[in-house]
């Protein structure tokens, strides 16, 4: 099967567009990704370096065939794979669209196979992330803006953006994923999501203070002592996400003092 | 006072009420307008007993006409009162849903005067917070019983779901604690609901430009209180699954049973632990209604009226069934599949996706998220007995208890003692 296919380990920009380029490349010359190295990766490979600039036209066609010769779904599951959590996404990600080329839209139904379950325990894993984000991201207002600060596992920013877009049409509001660097910016009508390395955000003022005061009251008034039960809390609710929620900040800093 | 001890003692009020769910809708959020509305739901927060919250959960006011002896807003309790004004309460509402604590407002009420009068203000209330502030998020209001079908009617236009609370497995039980409701009051308006819902979906059909007209689209709930009154769990759940069948509810809630009053008429406060056990197996057993199509006659028997403490009632009902095993993976349909002990709606369905492509094992079920610790006792893969399949029956109960008992554990401790004496009969 390896038969006529050059193996090589791919250099580029880290991109999607990027990652496509890459994919149309290695189809015409025959050349089978062993890695990947994005643009700051200093990681020596045994297989040659195969540099490839970004080309959108190539990466179009790509993605654009994804859909042709396999099915809508397919092309959903790479773009939104490139997002995810996935340790050697892109070797993944090459590997089952080779895999939906040879066998078509019925690609999907491989979900046992290993080419295939990798990619799809991992988009499940972000999916529900997402959800869960939409629940637990907490906005504070400085003067009008609501901002927010998240740190999730995957990229899940663009999975968010229909949500608060819609949700929040007549707001102005920026999410900033402290992981991946990026911020989604929303203000009358229009998006945009960028990179961004670190925003300082200003102090609540009074007003912001009194909600939070008020919040926090509602939620610790809202549990039922009898019932009592952190364990079942923090499985809903993992500790990683704890952070970034007003209400269960103060939570957290006082477990710090007490363990440190 | 503050509105902060205002938002205390109207939340502390209302927190006993179990149903916090946004489910039922899907609502894009609309021009000029704030908030959308998603139909799985979705949970904001999880407060320190567990539960999810998802909605601003509070009392319009506290100040009760009534005196039900499990409430603790009864006429007769001695606790601090207090009402919110529409405005403070559409305020903090929009606030709160600003900042993404909550999905939207749960707004219930104790009966200040009369049931119309109460009804008229949060209709008030919830007016001036659909139409003046725009609000376009999730809405669950509590009807409450006796009102003016027409008061209603008019609270549904502004809800998306409704509900009414059954508050007690019978009516005997509910004319010794709460003298003031009757059943046929309460059934009232839950028939009046249904009927609401199905015409505004009539005419929806015929005008689909009526969309501002649309009575409580998300359905109607119920919740009733476990433990306070002897019905047994059979009585429950027959009653649960005539709800949903007669009533058309989208939702049957559970409430365990606690103290907050000392009258005579119910179990004592002192060493009283809430049952949450059983109510954990009633929510399985309305899970298998709903999505497993269970009968509720199947689930319990008339000599066996309760559920089995150590055991969810899905393996109850396989290991009472060894005639309907095992299950052959790569052959049986959605509703065979869905009778199996560890898998699920989501598993099944990926067990149909994943036998278009190859044969099953062992190790793909894994991958398709079926928990083999469960399921083991009641399959084959391509004829192959699993390893759990050699037990037998008793063999498998053993092991099933022997899984479940964490789970049991964490829920009642206290039961410890009990449990030992009867495990592995």
């Amino acid at each position: 099967m390896r038969e006529g296919w050059t193996q090589v380990s791919f250099r580029y920009d880290g991109s999607f567009a990027g990652f496509l380029t890459c994919v149309y490349e290695s189809f015409r010359h025959f050349e089978e990704p062993m890695a990947f190295c994005g643009p700051e990766e200093d990681r020596c490979s045994i297989w040659p370096e195969r540099p490839v600039e970004t080309d959108p036209g190539h990466a179009k066609q790509i993605y654009r065939a994804l859909r042709e010769k396999a099915s809508k779904e397919v092309q959903r599951m790479v773009t939104h794979g490139y997002l995810a959590d996935l340790e050697g996404k892109e070797c993944i990600l090459w590997q089952f669209i080779r895999m939906a080329w040879d066998i078509g839209p019925g690609v999907i139904y491989w979900i046992t196979d290993e080419r295939v379950s990798r990619l799809d325990k991992a988009l499940r894993a972000m999916y529900n992330e997402a959800h869960l984000l939409k629940g637990f991201t907490r906005f504070s207002d400085c003067r009008g803006l609501l901002w927010a600060q998240i740190s999730p596992k995957n990229r899940v920013l663009p999975l968010l953006r229909p949500h608060f877009c819609d949700r929040f049409q007549m707001e102005t509001f920026l999410i900033f994923d402290d992981v991946h660097h990026e911020a989604l910016v929303y203000a009358q009508g229009q998006w945009a999501i960028r990179p961004v390395d670190s925003i300082q955000f200003p102090a609540a003022d009074a007003r912001e203070e009194d909600y939070r005061r008020l919040w926090k009251t509602f939620y610790d008034t809202v549990a039922i002592q009898s019932r009592h039960n952190p364990r079942l809390r923090q499985s809903n609710l993992p500790k990683r996400y704890w952070h970034h929620m007003t209400e269960l900040r103060e939570e957290l800093a006082q477990e710090g003092l007490v363990s440190r | 006072m503050e509105l902060l001890d205002k938002l205390t003692i109207l939340t502390d009020a209302a927190k006993y009420d179990a149903a916090c769910t946004s489910s039922g809708l899907d609502r894009k959020g609309q021009k000029g307008r704030l908030g959308s509305a998603m139909a799985p739901g979705c949970c904001h927060s999880f407060s320190a007993d567990g539960r999810c919250i998802t909605l601003l959960k509070v009392l319009l006011t506290n100040c009760c006409a009534y005196d039900c002896q499990y409430c603790v807003n009864r006429r007769s309790n001695d606790t601090p009162r207090a009402a919110f004004t529409p405005r403070e309460l559409a305020e903090l509402t929009i606030q709160f849903y600003r900042r993404n604590y909550i999905e939207g407002l749960f707004l219930s009420s104790a009966v200040l005067r009369d049931p119309d009068y109460t009804t008229e203000l949060m209709i008030r209330a919830l007016r001036l917070l659909r139409q003046d502030y725009g609000f376009g998020g999730y809405i669950h209001a509590k009807a409450i019983p006796g009102a003016d079908p027409a008061l209603t009617w008019q609270l549904g236009l502004l809800a998306d779901r409704l509900s009414v609370n059954i508050e007690l497995p019978s009516a005997r039980s509910l004319s010794l604690l709460a003298p003031d409701k009757k059943k046929e009051a309460i059934l009232k308006p839950m028939a009046l609901i249904r009927e609401g819902s199905a015409e505004s979906r009539r005419s929806l059909r015929r005008l689909p430009e009526a969309r501002a007209l649309r009575f409580a689209p998300a359905g109607q709930s119920t919740q009733m209180i476990i433990g306070a009154t002897p019905e047994n769990d059979r009585q429950i759940l027959n009653l649960t699954q005539n709800l949903y069948r007669k009533y058309r509810l989208k939702r049957v809630f559970y409430s365990a049973y606690l103290p907050v009053s000392g009258s005579r008429l119910l179990p004592a406060a002192e060493h009283f632990k809430p049952p949450l056990l059983r109510e954990h197996r009633l929510y399985q057993a309305d899970w298998l209604l709903r999505f497993y199509h269970f009968d509720a006659s199947e689930l319990l028997e008339e000599s066996q009226p309760n559920f089995d403490p150590q055991l969810d009632p899905k393996c109850c009902w396989a290991l009472r069934h060894p005639d309907f095993f095992p299950v052959e993976v790569n052959s049986a349909d959605y509703e065979r599949l869905l009778r199996v002990p560890g898998i699920g709606v989501t598993s099944a369905r990926r067990i149909l996706i994943a036998r278009r492509s190859s044969r099953l094992d062992e190790l793909s079920l894994k991958k398709l998220g079926v928990v083999l610790k469960r399921a083991r006792y009641f399959i084959t893969c391509s004829g192959r007995m699993t390893e759990g399949l050699r037990l037998g029956p008793e063999g498998a109960r053993r092991q099933l208890l022997a899984l479940e008992r964490p789970r049991v554990l964490a829920l009642e401790p206290e039961q410890l003692s009990l449990f030992d004496r009867e495990v592995g009969v």
